[in-house]
């Protein structure tokens, strides 16, 4: 049973120092015949939301997976300063890490609250965080996660990772093709889970990067191209018209 | 109708022989991607170990009592089995299929020509109990006894499998692991050893399976459990692959139809038509009669 003292909930589990929680150094990635990532390095901050950028297709996602062992990579990755990278997957979970995939990934033919116990088998939907932060879940924990909404499903994605005590957790465009007041619901959540627990964020949503996030590493065709403090990036149209090919009106929208 | 009835009954017979032999193959592919030439093997180990425990135990004991132990040892000369060729052959070669296949026929095709080598390649006769060979009249019909006890076994693993895969954890990573193993393992949970516990849960099944049918068949012979995962095969594809109720499904109707066309058409058509049962399936439902829910 892993100890419910979870990040965002009774307590939190900061890393020790100052240094980085999460450091990726000269990662790279190759799919086949492609070159995905050429040499990734970026750190992670023990808090705070660090937003990673960049058009379709550059490597975000493929970052992300990447990191946790999903995806064939070389390079060096630590947690809170011990390596990871030989380690398998689940290992690399159970060492801190949190994953929150694109598209939710829930498993469709299970209850919300399987899905739930799958991490935390004593509690799952009746876990006091839940309560907290998804009271809508609560009431569904019988419901197949398939005949959920997408906003609910992206909250079920959520939950379960916040079942354990993580030291980071790698979050992949959790507001896609959601209505924009539930944008607004998960952005909400993830202010308040940034509180306790630093996030890596891949978004494409920039008011909402601007809302949330601290710092934000930019990537263009699989390597880092802009590192920097988020709110100076959103308010430069130019550099982000060059970095990411949008750039915000004055009245906030992307 | 007394026909119709035997008809009935010793198709859920063999059905359920079927199902004991498709379960485990079904649940192994659907979690692990595996498709599992050596099931015949776990089925011809099983139908060894029964009919060796039964010959070398005491005469004294009823044929019933020594056929009871043969199916504790068959089943677990199967689960060792199940788990030593997944520890020692499959995880090597974890997501590499066509390797998977090549070490899994090439397994089977071993287990047969050293099964004819030790026993020899001729049938060997297996003793039944008394009651097993008789029959019992129901409704006019004269049913055999042993059709009784296979669907009553089939039933007992397919509610057991059943109650494993929803009321435990094991069962719940499965289930979880059949919609997505990936994401099972980016919720750092580690779906090997569930592969192991299932490789030896289906090594299980089939050496029961295996030995039931010698029981069916009167025989052993080294090419059984060969022919039955034929039907295997054609049962979990027409079920859907890691569906365990798709599977009991499949198996029923498989039997059935092979009996009931054995019966009223010719003997010998009932083969041909369980291959036209997959062929109507494989292009009205495509995807198999159920989805990929365990």
């Amino acid at each position: 049973m892993t100890d419910m003292t979870t990040a965002t909930g009774q307590g939190s589990a900061p890393p020790p120092g100052d240094g980085p929680v999460l450091a990726v150094e000269d990662l790279h990635v190759r799919y086949g015949g492609s070159h995905v990532l050429q040499g990734v390095s970026f750190e992670v901050p023990a808090t705070g939301v660090t937003a990673l950028l960049g058009r379709n297709g550059v490597g975000k996602t493929t970052t992300l997976k990447a990191i946790i062992g999903l995806a064939p990579r070389t390079g060096r990755i630590s947690l809170r300063g011990k390596d990871i990278q030989g380690d398998a997957t689940p290992r690399i979970i159970r060492a801190g890490i949190g994953y929150v995939p694109e598209d939710r990934e829930v498993f469709g033919g299970l209850t919300v609250d399987e899905n739930l116990r799958l991490v935390d088998p004593d509690q799952g939907v009746n876990a006091p965080i839940v309560g907290r932060l998804f009271p809508d879940l609560v009431s569904r924990g019988k419901q197949r996660a398939g005949t959920l909404s997408g906003g609910q499903q992206q909250m079920v994605s959520l939950a379960r990772v916040l079942l354990r005590e993580t030291s980071v957790l790698l979050i992949d465009e959790p507001t896609k093709g959601l209505a924009p007041k539930l944008v607004t619901e998960v952005a909400d959540v993830l202010a308040e889970i940034a509180q306790r627990t630093p996030i890596l964020l891949v978004e494409q949503n920039l008011p909402l990067v601007r809302r949330i996030a601290d710092t934000v590493v930019v990537l263009d065709a699989g390597q880092v191209v802009h590192r920097g403090g988020a709110a100076e990036l959103v308010a430069d149209q130019e550099l982000t018209r060059e970095l990411l090919g949008v750039s915000m009106r004055r009245d906030g929208a992307a | 109708m007394t026909d119709f009835l035997l008809i009935m009954v010793t198709g859920l017979g063999l059905g359920a022989l079927y199902f004991l032999a498709a379960s485990g193959l079904s649940i192994i592919y659907g979690l692990m991607g595996v498709l599992n030439f050596a099931h015949g093997a776990f089925m011809m180990a099983g139908s060894y170990a029964g009919w060796l425990t039964m010959s070398n135990l005491p005469s004294g004991l009823s044929v019933a009592t020594r056929l009871l132990v043969a199916v504790v040892v068959a089943i677990a000369v199967g689960a060792v089995i199940g788990l030593l060729v997944e520890v020692v052959l499959i995880r090597p070669l974890y997501r590499h299929h066509i390797q998977q296949v090549l070490v899994t026929v090439g397994l089977s095709l071993a287990s047969v020509a050293a099964a004819q080598g030790i026993w020899g390649a001729d049938p060997r006769t297996v003793e039944k109990p008394e009651w097993m060979g008789g029959t019992t009249v129901v409704l006019g019909a004269r049913l055999p006894n042993d059709r009784f006890v296979f669907i009553l076994v089939a039933l007992a693993v397919f509610l057991g499998l059943l109650a494993l895969l929803h009321y435990t954890r094991l069962g719940l990573i499965i289930r979880a692991g059949v919609e997505n193993r990936t994401m099972v393992e980016a919720l750092g949970i580690n779906v090997h050893s569930t592969f192991t516990i299932v490789f030896a849960l289906g090594g299980a099944a089939a050496a029961l399976a295996g030995l039931l049918y010698s029981q069916y068949a009167g025989t052993v012979s080294p090419a059984q459990g060969g022919s039955l995962l034929i039907y295997a095969f054609i049962v979990v594809v027409i079920g859907g692959m890691g569906s365990l109720v798709g599977t009991a499904v499949a198996a029923v109707a498989v039997g059935l139809v092979q009996q009931l066309a054995n019966f009223y058409a010719a003997s010998g058509v009932g083969d041909l038509s369980v291959v036209l049962l997959l062929a109507l399936v494989l292009l009205l439902r495509p995807t198999s009669l159920k989805g990929a829910h365990a």
